[in-house]
């Protein structure tokens, strides 16, 4: 029982820190927590479109991710700049997720396959991607061409250009996504399709045309994704995707399965229950490398007390 | 390819995950329970016993008597709280647990070692070992062996047999258990939970029992691959462990508990036995990028897998299919 009392957590010892500056951190971690979040989201409207027009889980949405970062990494290489990089990302991830329907998904749904053998397919492509992405690029670290170090102030906050850049991405992404979804005609029919699949294809909704469309935004936003966590995190290697897969999922159920809107809550409010779960007020601050517990002990209490996610009705829960 | 070493490893392996996997048949197969946080039970079990040991002086025998019940009291606590819940929501919260106990096993290095795993329990400097009356034992065993027959056996060799009587012994415990009637009332709750409680079966305790039987086995499984391998760190129980275990319970037929062993000794040879390829053309490239193709293999197989056959070796079809 000595050694657990001699050496306690690093964060856990109480902080003397003044109110005045305790306070002062907070419009930090909120900004911090926007911009984490809106990473989350973007993915998680992916997932949770694929998940509600094609009932499938797609493990393998962390490694589209991934292969956006890659993609886009490749054309700051060439010397271009970080906007040609971002078009190419989104493009060759829309491109991919794409791809894999024809060649992999659409023959796996004309055998129908249950849910469980999707599963594993799905694990089966995330291993497939994620060491062929190892294969080419090598396991070492890489980073973007930004100045890290270049910070910006905003009155008491301070933002890095990775950061500006993240945010102000995935503010036109959430614009452009919320207008597709309720304006146009082809995401009416996602979402019909979506809440009811029987009478969409009665009504006369093209089905092949759907599930093209939703590989296509959710890959598009799976390589703007994996492009803004590349450059928020700094550095990254080809694990990055993967690791952010879980959380993605944890934005997902916290915003209601299969719902795109509630997929972008859960990711701000999961990105900012995680930084600001190391506020100093709180007991110290929960030390920085739980915040991955954090945003599952959230999600698991939510879970319990409103299953239904923040934006399901409670009849759609039984 | 001949390398009785290369064998025993996939056997091991095999071995291993067909008692883990075992675990999650109870669970699924019995009672449908989607747990996608198994892993945890191993995880709970090993560091249990590891820490016990180490730190605090028990014996090996009672410290794993004690991995187990820790694994039993986590799935309990996990079940008491979200039983209740709708089964994909189930899922989830099982992965988000076994993530978190992953994590706090990262982080508390004062407890656990932290990543550098249970070598590091007694602090830098002093490599621990949690299982020196066991290697004991194995020795004292390979000696009665050597002199009593005459043959040569090796500390894997023996540790392959011992682990695959656990195996059958188990096998044949779970066989026995799904025919009795408590077995009956799971699988009579899987098929129809409402027309099983209205004939008064209690519906919550009925699957409680089940993840406690299932972490039970699966902190049994961790024990042994603790035995095995003399040291372990928190990524040893990453969640792709547990999508592993439902991998082998597929391969094997999921409904099936005699699938199992067959899944896991298919999965043995996947995993372990692309380890193996290392003849030309693949010689050329160096080691990593080989580890790299054998997953990209592992990937491939599993998909081809599961989209010719995607019922397993035993299973039905129908199992497998929409509704």
């Amino acid at each position: 029982m000595a050694g657990m009392s001699a050496a306690r957590p690093p964060g856990r010892t109480p902080r003397l820190v003044p109110a005045a500056s305790q306070m002062s951190e907070l419009p930090q971690l909120v900004v911090d927590g926007l911009v984490s979040g809106a990473v989350l989201a973007i993915a998680a409207v992916g997932v949770s479109l694929v998940y509600g027009i094609l009932h499938l889980v797609n493990f393998a949405h962390g490694d589209y991710l991934t292969f956006g970062a890659y993609a886009g990494l490749g054309v700051t290489a060439l010397g271009l700049s970080l906007v040609v990089a971002t078009v190419v990302a989104i493009v060759a991830t829309a491109m991919l997720a794409v791809g894999l329907q024809l060649v992999l998904w659409g023959p796996v749904r004309r055998r129908r396959a249950g849910l469980l053998s999707s599963f594993i397919t799905a694990i089966g492509l995330a291993l497939v991607l994620r060491h062929a992405i190892f294969l080419v690029v090598g396991a070492g670290s890489r980073a973007y061409p930004v100045d890290q170090f270049s910070v910006e102030r905003l009155g008491p906050v301070r933002v890095s250009i990775s950061q500006l850049i993240a945010i102000s991405l995935s503010i036109v992404a959430i614009a452009v996504i919320g207008l597709l979804l309720a304006r146009t005609s082809i995401g009416r029919s996602m979402r019909a399709f979506a809440d009811n699949p029987e009478l969409a294809a009665v009504a006369g909704v093209d089905v092949g045309r759907i599930v093209l469309a939703t590989w296509l935004i959710a890959g598009a936003l799976a390589g703007l994704a994996g492009e803004l966590q590349g450059l928020i995190q700094g550095a990254f290697d080809p694990n990055m995707g993967w690791n952010l897969l879980l959380p993605i999922f944890a934005a997902v159920v916290l915003g209601t399965i299969g719902n795109a809107y509630g997929a972008l809550l859960g990711g701000f409010a999961l990105g900012l229950v995680m930084e600001l779960s190391t506020w100093s007020v709180l007991g110290g601050g929960i030390p920085a490398s739980y915040k991955y517990v954090v945003a599952f002990l959230a999600l698991i209490v939510m879970l319990l007390v409103r299953p239904q996610g923040l934006l399901g009705r409670r009849a759609r829960a039984l | 390819m001949l390398d009785p070493g290369f064998w025993t490893f996939v056997g091991l392996t095999a071995g291993i995950y067909a008692i883990f996997a075992l675990g999650l048949q109870v669970q699924y197969g019995l009672a449908g329970l989607l747990n996608f946080g198994h892993v945890a039970s191993m995880a709970i079990a090993a560091y249990t016993m590891a820490i016990l040991v180490v730190r605090f002086g028990l014996s090996e025998w009672l410290a794993a008597a004690f991995g187990i019940g820790a694994a039993v009291a986590a799935g309990l606590l996990v079940g008491l709280t979200s039983l209740r819940l709708r089964a994909d929501y189930f899922a989830i919260v099982t992965i988000c647990f076994s993530e978190i106990v992953r994590y706090v096993l990262l982080n508390r290095q004062d407890l656990t070692g932290g990543p550098e795993g249970t070598i590091g329990l007694l602090g830098r400097g002093q490599a621990a070992a949690y299982n020196t009356d066991w290697e004991g034992l194995v020795g004292r065993v390979r000696e009665m062996v050597s002199s009593g027959t005459g043959v040569e056996v090796s500390r894997d060799v023996l540790m392959l047999f011992l682990i695959w009587l656990v195996a059958a012994a188990l096998l044949l415990v779970v066989r026995r258990v799904s025919v009795m009637p408590w077995g009956r009332v799971l699988r009579a709750i899987r098929e129809d939970e409402e027309a099983a409680s209205s004939v008064g079966k209690d519906v919550f305790a009925r699957k409680l029992q089940a993840l406690a039987l299932g972490a039970a086995i699966a902190g049994g499984a961790g024990v042994l691959y603790a035995l095995q391998f003399s040291f372990f760190t928190p990524d040893d129980f990453e969640p792709l462990v547990t999508f592993f275990a439902w991998v082998v319970l597929i391969l094997g037929g999921a409904a099936r508990v005699s699938g199992v062993p067959l899944g896991a000794l298919m999965f043995g040879l996947l995993f372990a036995g692309t380890r193996f390829f290392d003849f030309w053309p693949l010689s050329l490239l160096d080691s990593a990028d080989r580890a790299y193709l054998r997953l990209i293999i592992i990937g491939l197989l599993l998909i081809g897998l599961m989209y010719y056959r995607p019922q397993g070796l035993l299973g039905r079809r129908q199992e497998m299919l929409l509704e």
